[in-house]
């Protein structure tokens, strides 16, 4: 399983990249993808949404199923991936270059206490 | 327990990602579901089928038999290797399954039921024989397997595989077939296109399943052929019809023959209750996907959804619906998707045939 061991994940196979400026970067990971197929449509949130943490945020769907995005802490959406909505593909391509939205988390902390690499890979083998 | 065809091993090999499908351990792709998909329409690719179950009905009763047994005609069935699909109606006219009969000989035909139902169906088989007392042998052939060819090579494929079939099939019309030696090969499909089901010994299947793959025949999923056979307007059983279901209300009005004098299991009921829904496509006309049981608002009344996907070849979201009567193709009607109401239109339930968009 590929896991890049420079970002943080959710139990629910969100990965999570900080920025230099504070803000994550969220996709969902590889393995997530292989889960799901071939996605076929992507609906992102709005930018300025604010969410909590564990909140629905974006759907991904795959042509067997939809599956829901949760936002991996509390905090405020600042960027949404557009072209990964016209090209959900891109996704299975490469789940951790087609990032799917940006947030600016409303407490650091919450990150820092997201799952590193070692974590997630126990995690998605319960 | 999971049952496997003798493909099983062959699958795995090739990387398949595998599911259990109505008891079966089957590949659901192996890599890319839509790749697959466009395999089949622009090229050609093999399903493996052996889960479904083929039974031979045998004896000098198998047409009054059938005749009583299903709800299309089996009288239709005058030429030699010709195919008809029917459904098997229990007493309230529910469907107990969909299949297709292929007519041998007077005293031999071949049915093939779905997988995730072949128990059922036999037992349901040998009831209507004892009660009927007719000289009928219903034998499943769980020692054959079965391998459709698909795609607009399909059949060029096959003949260079196995050009003993060449002959006796190249004047094959839709929905025939012919024995060759070991081969049974018929012209019927579940995907729109032109191909082949080919049913063999099953210790011939894994050889001849090899010889394909080397042709350039490309192996599909049960992804794949639910794309494929959605894309072509064909039910799957279990999800737009079951036993609750009548087929006047999923789209198989054409398959039941209430005209002819003959009685069957279930005519009565459809007699006496005509129609309630009608059963046609929508084409998603907003950005989503449609999917199964989700509901359709329409002028008319509340309808449903009982197949939906996003169709590889249309690049937009396709669906088989059962809504009120009164509902008109071209009519635009709403469909709720999670927490909104995103347009459709409806559509003849075709969409896709011979590689080519009909909508």
């Amino acid at each position: 399983m590929n896991v890049p061991a420079n970002l943080k994940y959710t139990k629910t196979h969100e990965w999570v990249r900080v920025e230099a400026d504070g803000t994550i970067t969220v996709g969902i990971t590889e393995h997530a993808q292989d889960l799901l197929g071939d996605l076929v449509f992507i609906d992102l949130p709005d930018v300025g949404k604010e969410v909590a943490a564990e909140q629905e945020i974006v759907v991904v769907e795959s042509v067997k199923a939809a599956a829901d995005v949760y936002a991996p802490v509390a905090g405020t959406v600042t960027e949404v991936n557009g072209p990964v909505a016209d090209a959900p593909e891109s996704v299975n391509q490469d789940a951790y270059a087609a990032w799917l939205f940006k947030m600016k988390p409303a407490n650091v902390a919450d990150v820092d206490a997201l799952l590193d690499a070692a974590g997630y890979l126990a995690s998605a083998a319960e | 327990m999971t049952q496997k065809t003798v493909l099983n091993e062959a699958h795995r090999r090739a990387g398949a990602k595998m599911v259990d499908f109505g008891g079966w351990d089957m590949p659901l792709h192996y890599g890319s579901q839509i790749e697959e998909h466009h395999a089949v329409r622009r090229d050609s690719g093999m399903f493996d089928v052996s889960h479904m179950c083929a039974v031979d009905v045998a004896g000098s009763d198998a047409r009054a038999f059938l005749l009583r047994l299903i709800a299309n005609n089996v009288d239709k069935l005058r030429l030699p290797g010709k195919a008809l699909y029917s459904a098997m109606l229990n007493e309230s006219g529910g469907v107990v399954d969909d299949l297709i009969v292929y007519y041998i000989d007077e005293a031999q035909y071949r049915i093939v039921v779905n997988a995730g139902t072949a128990e059922k169906d036999l037992a349901w088989m040998a009831a209507r024989l004892a009660e009927w007392k007719l000289e009928v042998a219903v034998i499943p052939r769980r020692d054959l397997a079965m391998i459709a060819v698909q795609g607009p090579n399909a059949k060029a494929r096959v003949w260079q595989v196995l050009p003993a079939t060449r002959a006796a099939s190249e004047a094959l019309k839709p929905f025939f077939s012919v024995a060759v030696g070991d081969y049974f090969v018929a012209s019927t499909g579940y995907t729109g296109e032109d191909g082949f089901e080919l049913t063999l010994p099953a210790s011939k299947a894994e050889a001849l399943w090899q010889a394909l793959a080397d042709a350039g025949v490309k192996p599909i999923g049960l992804g794949a052929r639910d794309t494929l056979r959605l894309e072509a307007g064909m039910n799957l059983y279990g999800q737009d019809m079951d036993e609750t279901v009548s087929p006047l209300d999923a789209g198989l009005a054409w398959t039941v023959d209430l005209a002819a004098p003959r009685d069957f299991v279930g005519k009565a009921a459809l007699l006496a209750r005509p129609a309630q829904k009608q059963f046609l496509g929508l084409l998603l006309l907003d950005r989503g996907v449609l999917r199964a049981h989700q509901k359709v608002a329409t002028a008319q009344g509340e309808g449903e959804i009982t197949s939906g996907t996003f169709s590889p070849t249309l690049q937009q979201s396709v669906a088989l619906a059962r809504l009120p009567l009164g509902v008109a193709v071209g009519d635009t009607v709403k469909v709720e998707i999670r927490d909104k109401q995103l347009a459709a239109r409806v559509v003849k339930p075709c969409f896709v045939r011979n590689g080519k968009a009909l909508i």
